[in-house]
C-alpha cells in the first residue's frame, strides 16, 4: 500500500511537471526543485547529480530528469533485496515518466486538429510572452539555489552567514564560464566533455572533502 | 484526419502504406538514442530520420511541430513524436510514438543511477561529483543566458523577470503559481497589443497577397516582440 501511495504522488507531481514546465529540459529543474523541498524524496545536491547525468547522456533532458528522480525515489522504498531495491526504482522512473509526458501527449493529441490556428493565436503568444519570462526567470532561481550548496556550501539563502567561499570551486566554476562563453571553438563542445573535465578535477583537489 | 494535416503538404507524399505501431515506437526509441541534449539539437537526427529515410514529414511539417512545440508544455521531442505518431496512426499512434522516444531514457538512466547508488559513498565518487556540481552551475547560466534573449524582450518581461526570480529565491512560492500568473500578465499586456499589430499585419499580407508565412516570421512584423520571440534559440546560439 505505502507502494501505491508513494508512486501516485509521483505520478501526480510529475504530471503537473509535465504541464507548467515549458521551455525545454532545464524549465524542470524549478520544479524538481520544489518536489525535492516538498517531499525530501531527493536533496539539492542529488538534484545537480540528476542534471549532471541528464546532461551527459543521450535523451531529452526533462525525461531523463524524470526517470532519474523516479528511480530514486522509488528504490528507497524498502526493499529486502538489492534485486527489489532496483526493481521499485524501475518501476518509479516508468510512473515518474509516464506522468511527466501524460499532459503534453494529451494536449498536443486536441491541438493536432488545430495547429495553425493555435501557432497564429494572439492569446497563445501573450501568454508565451508572460511564460517565458517566468521560465528563464524560475531556471535562474533554481541556478542560485544550486550554487549556493556547490560553490558556497550551504542549503539556504537565509544561512548566508555561515557560507564558506570554496577557492577551489570558485576558480573551476569560472574556468568552465570563461570556456564556455569566450573560448572560440571550445564553447562548441558538448556539455558532457565539460563535466568530464570537472569530476577530473574534483578528484584531484578532493573537492567532497 | 486527413483534412487538418499542415497546408504546406498541398501535394501528398504518393500513397503511405500503414506503418506499424512497432515500427513507430522502434524509430522514435532509435531517434531517443541517438540524440544527445534534446531541443534543437535533436533537430537533424529527426529530419535524417523521418523525411530523408522515410516519408513521413515533411520538413516545413517538422519546423511547425517544433514551433508548437516551444509553446505547449513538456519536451520538445516528445510533443514532435506525439504530432508524428498521430500523422502516422492516429491516437493510439501519437501515443506509441511517446512512449518509444523515452524508452531509451528509462534504460540509459536507470542503469547509470543505479551504479552510482552504490557507488556514490565511494571518496573519489563524492569529489568527481562535487567537481560535476559546479560544472552544473555554469551550465544552468549558459542556459539562462541563452534563454534571456528570446525571452527578456522588453521592459514589463524583465519587471516580470525580477519579481518571480526575486519571488522564487526568498519566498517558498509553487512555481506553478508564478507560470499561471505570468501566463495571465502576458495575455493582459500583450493579448490587446498583439491584436493591433495582428491587424496591421494581415493588412499588409493582403496588400502583399501573400497569407501563409513561414515558420519564425508569422504575421508579426509589427510587433518586435514576437518576432524576437520566436526565433530560433539555435540562430542566436550560433553567434
Amino acid at each position: 500500500m505505502e507502494e501505491l501511495a508513494l508512486y501516485a504522488r509521483l505520478y501526480w507531481e510529475f504530471f503537473k511537471t509535465g504541464v507548467f514546465a515549458i521551455g525545454g529540459g532545464m524549465a524542470t529543474v524549478p520544479f524538481l526543485q520544489d518536489i525535492s523541498k516538498k517531499t525530501g524524496w531527493f536533496s539539492a545536491a542529488d538534484l545537480a547529480n540528476m542534471i549532471a547525468v541528464s546532461e551527459s547522456t543521450p535523451g531529452p533532458i526533462g525525461i531523463n530528469m524524470a526517470t532519474y528522480v523516479g528511480f530514486t525515489t522509488g528504490s528507497t522504498l524498502a526493499g529486502s533485496t538489492p534485486f527489489i531495491d532496483a526493481l521499485l526504482g524501475v518501476i518509479g522512473a516508468i510512473i515518474a515518466t509516464l506522468g511527466l509526458i501524460t499532459g503534453s501527449v494529451i494536449i498536443i493529441l486536441i491541438i493536432a486538429k488545430f495547429l495553425e490556428q493555435f501557432r497564429d493565436n494572439r492569446y497563445v503568444n501573450a501568454a508565451m510572452y508572460g511564460l517565458r519570462a517566468a521560465s528563464v526567470a524560475l531556471i535562474a532561481a533554481a541556478g542560485v539555489s544550486i550554487v549556493l550548496i556547490s560553490i558556497f556550501r550551504i542549503q539556504n539563502i537565509s544561512d548566508w552567514r555561515s557560507a564558506a567561499i570554496d577557492v577551489r570551486c570558485f576558480i573551476l566554476a569560472a574556468v568552465i564560464f570563461v570556456a564556455t562563453r569566450y573560448i572560440p571553438k571550445v564553447k562548441k563542445w558538448h556539455p558532457i566533455i565539460f563535466i568530464l573535465i570537472s569530476a577530473g578535477i574534483g578528484i584531484i583537489f578532493h573537492m567532497g572533502a | 484526419m486527413s483534412e487538418n494535416e499542415n497546408q504546406s503538404a498541398a501535394q501528398p507524399p504518393a500513397v503511405q502504406e500503414k506503418v506499424s505501431l512497432w515500427s513507430l515506437f522502434w524509430i522514435f526509441a532509435k531517434i531517443g538514442a541517438m540524440t544527445f541534449g534534446g531541443g534543437y539539437a535533436m533537430l537533424p537526427i529527426i529530419t535524417r530520420e523521418l523525411c530523408e529515410n522515410r516519408d513521413w514529414l515533411t520538413e516545413d511539417e517538422i519546423m511547425d511541430y517544433f514551433a508548437i512545440g516551444q509553446c505547449t508544455p513538456g519536451v520538445i521531442a516528445v510533443n514532435t513524436a506525439t504530432f508524428t505518431g498521430r500523422k502516422m496512426r492516429g491516437i493510439a499512434g501519437g501515443i506509441v510514438a511517446s512512449l518509444g522516444i523515452v524508452f531509451p531514457s528509462i534504460v540509459i538512466i536507470t542503469a547509470i543511477a543505479s551504479l552510482l547508488r552504490n557507488f556514490a559513498h565511494l571518496q573519489p565518487v563524492q569529489d568527481a561529483l562535487a567537481g560535476i556540481r559546479v560544472c552544473v552551475c555554469i551550465l544552468i547560466l549558459n542556459a539562462v543566458i541563452k534563454l534571456w534573449k528570446s525571452a527578456v524582450v522588453d521592459i514589463p518581461a524583465l519587471i516580470m523577470f525580477i519579481v518571480i526570480f526575486l519571488a522564487s529565491v526568498f519566498f517558498d512560492i509553487s512555481p506553478i503559481i508564478m507560470v499561471v500568473a505570468a501566463g495571465v500578465c502576458g495575455i493582459l499586456l500583450k493579448g490587446r497589443k498583439q491584436e493591433q499589430a495582428a491587424i496591421e499585419a494581415a493588412s499588409d499580407a493582403v496588400y502583399e497577397g501573400k497569407t501563409d508565412v513561414p515558420v519564425g516570421k508569422s504575421a508579426n512584423s509589427a510587433s518586435a516582440e514576437g518576432a524576437a520571440a520566436q526565433n530560433s534559440p539555435d540562430g542566436k546560439e550560433a553567434r
